[in-house]
């Protein structure tokens, strides 16, 4: 690939931010110990009364997972504003929205992913009905992009204080609360043996919006912020 | 060869140039000029918008008013053509990898200079058998000399440099004024901001003198 195309721009911010996270893959494991922790530690405070587990299974594994990945949003552009990688990015001659999205998605890959796989896990430490389970893996394939894409936008938008980790919690929770009752919704739906392809499309077409409107966004709050 | 200073149009300029923040005027209105292949230093005292005329230059800040053209172009069109290097008091260099990593980030992001390799540029800034270590375990004008690496390799015409002596010793200071003198030979240009303790010694470079809330071109 050319150097200096956007094609070869988006592969060095991957390669870098994949490189990144290699070098501290400690706390890139933090995300994921945090949530296993958390679901290990229901069983033990609720007791082993299988039916209730069952029951609240499929919403605890998603609650844990969410929070799990908000752990680590608060580092997706802090360190390139600290750095200057962030005014490098800006005044590169490509649309700042395109990198973002490569940043955003190896957020994905490095913290969501690693947690999809643990789901599987998860559930089992919490007796999920087997059946349930592809529902969970789908709505949570849906639902962590989701969080990735509207996190960073909060992120940008609050980049322009320090200490801003309060005001992020504050700011993305609201925003992933749909993503949770459809979520968890559709997992419970499947659970009692109803429709639950509903939740899921509408999970899907959030996502497909926030694919294309989130990167924008993130790029135009991260400009502000960097004045 | 020297490029003739009256090519038109200017590779920057700056009309009426102003930048507020909060009411306060930081600089302006200024205006000047900068030719291929000259060298204009900017002086002026801690907080007299040194660094904020880099950024609106940059097009990182928007001006409060007028405007600044990339030749012939506002900036914000110009500024998808590879033209402006940037080095701020921020290197944007991670620590964590090695000088190459960090070059070739730099590479993909902006393009590269036909004719120049990485291990090339980190030889020309001294940096030789410094290539594989994580920046981290460099001194401060070390890191500095890897930024200046990477103006040599991408292939902006224009360089933005805020404060580049600061940290370097007495080889790093000349590193720079030869980095620049080769620039502008090549006909590049470049604008560099000094508080005044080191600077261009080589050739008599255009001065442009900043003062909080007034701005003279020189």
């Amino acid at each position: 690939m050319k150097p200096g195309t956007l094609g070869a721009a988006c592969r060095a911010v991957l390669a870098r931010d994949l490189s990144l996270v290699w070098r501290r893959r400690g706390d890139a494991l933090n995300p994921l110990l945090f949530a296993l922790i958390v679901i290990a530690l229901f069983p033990f405070a609720l007791g082993p009364d299988l039916p209730m587990l069952e029951r609240i299974a499929a919403g605890t594994i998603f609650v844990a997972l969410l929070l799990a990945m908000q752990l680590s949003l608060d580092t997706l552009f802090r360190s390139d504003l600290d750095d200057g990688s962030l005014e490098q990015l800006v005044v590169s001659p490509h649309p700042l929205a395109v990198l973002l999205f490569c940043k955003i998605a190896i957020h994905w890959l490095t913290t969501a992913l690693p947690l999809l796989l643990i789901a599987p896990l998860a559930g089992q430490l919490l007796h999920l009905p087997d059946a349930v389970l592809p529902v969970l893996l789908a709505a949570l394939a849906l639902a962590t992009p989701l969080l990735s894409l509207i996190g960073a936008v909060c992120v940008a938008l609050t980049m322009g204080m320090r200490r801003s980790g309060m005001l992020l919690t504050l700011l993305v929770l609201p925003l992933i609360v749909p993503a949770l009752i459809f979520g968890a919704g559709a997992c419970n739906a499947a659970q009692a043996g109803l429709p639950y392809v509903a939740p899921l499309l509408w999970l899907g077409a959030w996502l497909v919006m926030a694919l294309v409107l989130a990167p924008l966004a993130a790029a135009a709050a991260l400009k502000i912020s960097l004045t | 060869m020297r490029f003739d200073p009256t090519d038109s149009p200017p590779l920057l300029q700056a009309r009426g140039l102003v930048f507020a923040r909060n009411e306060e005027t930081i600089f302006g209105p200024l205006d000047f000029a900068l030719h291929r292949g000259e060298i204009v230093l900017m002086e002026g005292d801690n907080g007299s918008g040194k660094t904020s005329l880099l950024k609106v230059l940059s097009g990182l800040l928007e001006p409060s008013a007028g405007e600044v053209l990339l030749e012939g172009a506002p900036l914000t069109l110009a500024r998808l053509s590879h033209q402006v290097a940037l080095l701020g008091h921020l290197l944007g260099l991670k620590l964590e990898l090695d000088a190459l990593a960090n070059l070739r980030f730099a590479i993909g992001l902006g393009g590269i200079k036909p004719g120049i390799t990485p291990q090339l540029a980190l030889a020309s800034v001294g940096l030789e058998g410094f290539e594989r270590l994580p920046l981290r375990t460099l001194s401060a004008g070390q890191k500095k000399r890897v930024a200046l690496a990477r103006l040599l390799l991408v292939p902006a015409a224009l360089w933005l440099l805020d404060e580049p002596y600061a940290n370097l010793d007495r080889s790093g200071i000349e590193l720079v004024n030869r980095l620049l003198d080769h620039h502008a030979r090549a006909g590049g240009a470049a604008l560099i901001t000094s508080h005044g303790a080191y600077a261009y010694t080589s050739g008599t470079p255009r001065r442009i003198a900043l003062h909080r809330g007034v701005g003279a071109a020189a």
